[in-house]
């Protein structure tokens, strides 16, 4: 039975609900300074109250904390539950310190329905927030469908691209249909309680304590797949990803790039609560060789990109799939490496899809063949695109290495074949990359250039700097990260050891019965 | 105390690299350069302190700085290793460093990005040393690719020149397949040992079968390869040359590209017990020493043929360790550091007071204008060239004995064809510099000037250490050198072989006799009749060319490895857009085309039916068309809706299924 720390405030429901509360009193707000600045200070409580809670969870336990539980449904056992364990409470935190910078981000660079926009940043942050908060199923559903509405309307209306009507509807209805299958997979696990409880419920804490039987844990499993793989997204499901990040607005492709839902659900809900099924050798030769095609394929794809941010868009394909071999590696190091990773992703893409932001400005597109030698007009820039770019093609000493590292030595311990095919992504990651800095950054100064590029200014300098600082330390002393995780990951990892948790049952098999009807 | 020397030794550099990176644009050039070379120079210091507490102890000391990545069954620290093997490099690198560092001050005086030089150089030293100290196999890859990062960026120092930044690429990507390779060799490594700590992996080496020792090994030597500038991953050393010339000494000469060695001989116990790989070595390292210098008979800028020569250089490094001389490999990589430290900060001298002409075709006849910088650079010749008693020829032939001892004659023979063409290449050199008629450009002719003392001090510390730094190791496998290294550079097993004095004698007569062919016949060519050379060059056009391009490899590499991965990264990008993305819109497409058709077909054929099922239909097109048509604000409704019907439709059939099914019970 899994532990669970309660604590006297309600830290959780807060950082849920105080960015929402926050945007209906900028809501009210009639100037543009007041709302900025008021968006800028809500972001910043939330920020310090997120970094109080990283401060306050105890590491080294796979204990559920700051749990708070409401009743919300009680006849079908849906109640309100939030708690974080190691899973989950970096992404509350690297959820926070995004949206700052995002508001930081905006400041000045969104000029059509300003307040609008920073609303739905705060609204977005609600729905991150409770996504990675919620321990009940239905709750985190609520959440993860919530989440369409403040994006759907960002690509939309501010997306930069003449396309971007087509890219938000393209998004909405594409990862719409594969949550539709994964509410399916969670009432599925709510009916197998049932039959074991006499009672439903969609609390992931009460669902670990009943067996399930292979059929019916593959049966969810792929259902819940198709939710989690298209929003990832998984390759070959991503054909929504480029359009929505490329025709998108920055904020939205770094929110996108930077937090990774879909793998944090398969390690939140599949792994723990579906550990035959991920065991499976055929789920794990499914998912190895998904994981794999994306590394390889994202990588190539990338290299010959002329556009930045389709290029990070490929890239960021590519490093999914190397959380997802992690992930399926299923011992220690690829889980441990993966959940790093997954957090890595939100200081290192989603940091080079901010340049790619601070270019799009000065220059108004992000085409290397159109932009060369900008090191001469943009020194901090260039600066700060090798330093994130370094720990994106994970450089020892960043951030990147010690995710990468451990993803790979754990899919090598498990199956060295994969390992090897993986490692030939690190070639490519550098390939794409400094071949882009190559063009676009050395060489002489591209004559068709505005004669006036500004480097960075402050605002844009402090953006660089947070997370140039989160790079190193993340990269050069990880153990407070490690910590925080380590004793859930072990968790996971016992949970699918064989015999754990398999189910000793000789009921019929729940997926015949499904087809029978 | 021990312990403190020990962690300030990269803090030094360290400090320099934060002060002039985040600080250097508020105050002058001066004070950048004198905390660049000073840092080094403290950190030379400590050095010296480490060395007498490892002369007094020689034992292997581990210093932890702290816990760095750890979890479940792995962990790795922060961690250093003192040994003699690391003491020996961290003299070489600390000491050739400061003295380059100062070389640098005032070759790059003037510098717009004087800087930033600094701070990469300095970068350079902390991962240089992360490298040779780290006392587990991660530690030693964040030096190993912390080089590698400073190689690249200071190789596009001069990053408005496109060759700069494509030399630069090639040279980093070129060294991930070799990172590649190692890194597989530490996967192999912790799967079998559950360690990747020196002391644990080193002292069970015994565990291993042959075959895991060798696919170890072979991973490592990937990444040496790469490192070190070998067959088939040399390429990018040559091109590296685009970098300022103390970076060519410091990096590519000195340094960084004797990583690879430094690492085998630190593994050597995993080699010792892999057959197949220390054969690939010895195979590979004389084949690069011939190769190499073939090329470097006939390159035309001065740096370039340093460049193929410190290639060739390398593969007598690893010839050695091939034939298990692995103290003559490290003997022959620190009197390489003080002659081509040497050579290639005269060249840089040369360069700078020809105001930057790297075309030995435009020099000649500079030995009376330049006489300082000729003569360090003759002694850097006589030592390379193998003329005793300089420190080349004790090194160099200690390998070449070594393998012609231990019956490994065919190492022996490519070895001692690349010691004459060694001899005879930078003779022709230093013929083609600094003698002759002056083929200088009039208005450079007239600046020729020699350098500042800042420049000329490294210079000659550097010259003397060429002349003296060979007596370490003698007499041959007896010397100080070879006594210090003894405990960490002894090949497992090796018997000794008692080899009578008027042997030694005999194989030191051949290579005094090869190194003096060499330079008779460059004497001959570029001095008595300098007309032969181009004579020679048309009469063999075909061997000529070819030395002349390379033997056209880079060409191979990009027609046949880079561009295939360019076409198919066209051809995947196609698929994605035309093929991936079409089917998905199809799919699309094709629900709405289809609901269009339920739609009409239950308004015209079936309209008076209006059953659940058409009515469902109507509704599914509806909501299609509305979702299409971009009408959002049905959207939060329609996710509301949905939802609840769902929740309530799947449980309620569920529920009513399965508790048919629990009534069974």
């Amino acid at each position: 039975m899994q532990e669970e720390l309660s604590f006297g405030f309600p830290i959780l429901s807060f950082l849920t609900f105080f960015p929402l509360l926050g945007a209906l009193v900028v809501w009210g707000m009639k100037d543009y300074e007041m709302v900025r600045k008021a968006t800028l200070g809500i972001a910043g409580v939330e920020m310090a109250v997120a970094a109080i809670m990283l401060m306050l969870f105890v590491p080294d336990t796979a204990a559920m904390q700051f749990a708070e539980k409401h009743e919300w449904i009680p006849f079908l056992g849906i109640s309100f539950h939030l708690a974080v364990d190691g899973v989950s409470v970096l992404f509350l935190g690297l959820t926070a310190f995004l949206t700052v910078l995002l508001v930081l981000y905006a400041w000045d660079s969104v000029t059509l329905r300003p307040k609008a926009f920073f609303m739905s940043i705060l609204a977005l942050e609600t729905t991150f927030m409770g996504i990675f908060a919620s321990i009940d199923l239905i709750v985190f559903f609520v959440f993860w469908e919530l989440m369409l509405i403040p994006s759907y309307f960002m690509i939309k209306l501010w997306g930069p691209g003449k396309d971007c009507h087509y890219a938000a509807l393209k998004y909405v209805l594409y990862t719409l249909m594969g949550s539709v299958f994964m509410l399916v997979g969670f009432c599925l696990l709510s009916l197998n309680y049932f039959e074991a409880k006499q009672v439903y419920s969609f609390d992931f804490i009460d669902l670990l304590s009943v067996p399930i039987s292979l059929g019916d844990q593959l049966l969810i499993f792929w259902l819940i797949f198709l939710g989690l793989a298209f929003k990832a997204p998984v390759f070959p499901f991503h054909s929504w990803f480029p359009d929505a990040l490329v025709q998108g607005p920055i904020p939205m492709s770094v929110m996108f790039a930077g937090i990774k839902m879909g793998t944090y659900g398969f390690l939140r809900f599949s792994l723990p609560l579906l550990p035959d099924a991920s065991r499976n050798e055929t789920v794990v030769a499914i998912l190895m060789t998904l994981g794999l095609a994306a590394i390889v394929y994202g990588a190539i794809v990338a290299i010959i990109q002329p556009d930045f941010r389709r290029l990070l868009v490929f890239s960021s394909i590519s490093h999914l799939g190397f959380v997802v071999i992690g992930l399926f590696a299923l011992n220690f190091q690829g889980i441990q490496g993966s959940l790093i990773t997954m957090i890595n992703l939100g200081f290192s893409t989603a940091g080079l899809f901010f340049l790619a932001g601070f270019m799009y400005e000065r220059l108004g597109h992000t085409d290397v063949r159109q932009c060369t030698g900008l090191a001469k007009k943009m020194p901090l820039l260039a600066t700060f695109l090798l330093i994130i770019g370094m720990a994106s093609i994970g450089l020892p000493g960043t951030n990147g290495f010690i995710g990468e590292f451990l993803i790979l030595l754990g899919v090598f311990q498990a199956w060295w074949v994969y390992g090897a095919i993986a490692v030939t992504g690190v070639i490519f990651a550098a390939a794409y990359f400094l071949w882009f800095y190559e063009r676009a950054i050395f060489g002489p100064l591209k004559e068709s250039l505005p004669a006036v590029i500004p480097d960075l200014n402050t605002r844009e300098w402090a953006i660089g700097v947070s997370l140039s600082v989160m790079i190193f330390w993340i990269g050069l002393y990880p153990s407070p990260f490690l910590r925080m995780v380590n004793g859930s990951v072990q968790a996971v990892v016992e949970r699918l050891e064989p015999g754990m948790a398999t189910a000793q049952n000789t009921r019929q098999d729940r997926s015949q019965e499904i087809f029978r009807n | 105390m021990f312990d403190l020397l020990v962690l300030l030794i990269p803090v030094f550099p360290l400090l320099a690299v934060l002060a002039n990176g985040l600080y250097g644009s508020r105050y002058s050039h001066e004070l950048a350069g004198r905390l660049a070379f000073g840092s080094v120079g403290l950190s030379f210091l400590c050095t010296l302190g480490v060395l007498a507490s490892v002369l007094a102890n020689p034992e292997p000391r581990v210093v932890i700085a702290y816990s760095w990545i750890f979890g479940g069954n792995l962990s790795i620290d922060l961690a250093f290793l003192i040994d003699p093997l690391t003491t020996i490099m961290l003299l070489v690198v600390t000491g050739v460093g400061f003295l380059i560092h100062v070389y640098s001050v005032g070759y790059m005086h003037g510098e717009e990005g004087f800087t930033r030089f600094f701070t990469y150089m300095n970068l350079f030293m902390v991962s240089m040393l992360l490298l040779v100290m780290g006392a587990n196999y991660v530690v030693l890859f964040i030096g190993w690719e912390g080089v590698g990062l400073c190689s690249y960026l200071l190789i596009g120092y001069y990053y408005e020149k496109i060759s700069a930044g494509k030399a630069a690429t090639k040279a980093f990507v070129v060294n991930r397949i070799g990172d590649a390779g190692f890194l597989l060799a530490v996967f192999l490594i912790f799967s079998h040992f559950g360690s990747l700590d020196y002391t644990t992996v080193l002292s069970q080496a015994s565990s291993l079968s042959t075959e895991m020792a060798t696919a170890i090994t072979i991973c490592l030597l990937i990444g040496a390869f790469g490192k070190s500038a070998q067959i088939p991953l040399y390429t990018w050393l040559p091109d590296a040359m685009e970098g300022p010339t103390p970076v060519s000494a410091l990096i590519h000469a000195a340094t960084m590209v004797t990583a690879g060695v430094y690492m085998v001989v630190r593994n050597h116990v995993l080699f010792d017990m892999a057959p197949i790989a220390l054969t690939t070595v010895g195979i590979i390292g004389g084949l690069t020493a011939l190769f190499a210098a073939t090329i470097g008979l006939v390159q035309n800028d001065i740096k370039r043929v340093l460049a193929y020569s410190t290639v060739s250089q390398l593969g007598y490094m690893f010839l050695a360790c091939g034939v298990g001389a692995y103290t003559a490999a490290i003997f022959h990589l620190v009197t390489h550091a003080f002659f081509k430290a040497l050579l290639f900060l005269s060249a840089g001298a040369v360069i700078h007071s020809l105001s930057g002409e790297q075309d030995i075709r435009k020099m000649g006849g500079l030995h009376n204008k330049i006489p300082t910088t000729h003569k360090v650079f003759l002694v850097g010749t006589l030592a390379i060239a193998g003329i005793p008693p300089l420190a080349g020829f004790w090194s160099k032939d200690e390998i070449m004995a070594h393998a012609f001892v231990h019956g490994y004659y065919h190492l022996y023979a490519l070895a001692a064809i690349g010691a004459f063409l060694t001899s005879f290449y930078m003779f022709r050199l230093t013929y083609l510099t600094f003698y002759g008629q002056s083929r200088v450009d009039p208005p450079v002719a007239k600046h020729i000037h020699e350098s500042p003392s800042m420049m000329m001090g490294p210079l000659l510390i550097l010259a003397g250490l060429a002349v003296v730094g060979g007596f370490l190791g003698v007499p041959p496998e007896h010397g100080w050198f070879q006594g210090f290294l003894h405990n960490v550079a002894t090949p497992l097993g090796s018997e000794t072989h008692e080899v009578g004095m008027s042997m030694l004698l005999g194989l030191m007569g051949v290579a005094v006799a090869i190194a003096i062919g060499g330079w008779g016949l460059a004497h001959y060519m570029y001095s008595i009749r300098p007309q032969i050379a181009n004579e020679w060059a048309e009469k063999f056009p075909r061997a000529y060319t070819t030395f002349l391009n390379k033997y056209y490899v880079d060409e191979a590499y990009d027609r046949f490895i880079v561009e295939p991965f360019k076409k198919l990264g066209m051809l995947w990008d196609w698929f994605d857009q035309h093929i991936l993305d079409r089917f998905v819109v199809g799919i699309g497409k094709g629900t709405d085309i289809s609901a269009e058709a339920i739609t009409w077909t239950e308004k015209h054929v079936i309209y008076a039916g209006l059953n659940v099922v058409g009515y469902g239909n109507h509704l599914l097109a509806w909501s299609w068309r509305k979702l299409q048509s971009g009408m959002v604000h049905h959207y939060a409704a329609i996710i509301v809706i949905g939802l609840a019907i769902m929740i309530h439709l799947v449980v309620l059939w569920f529920a009513g299924s399965s508790s048919v099914g629990s009534s069974m019970y």
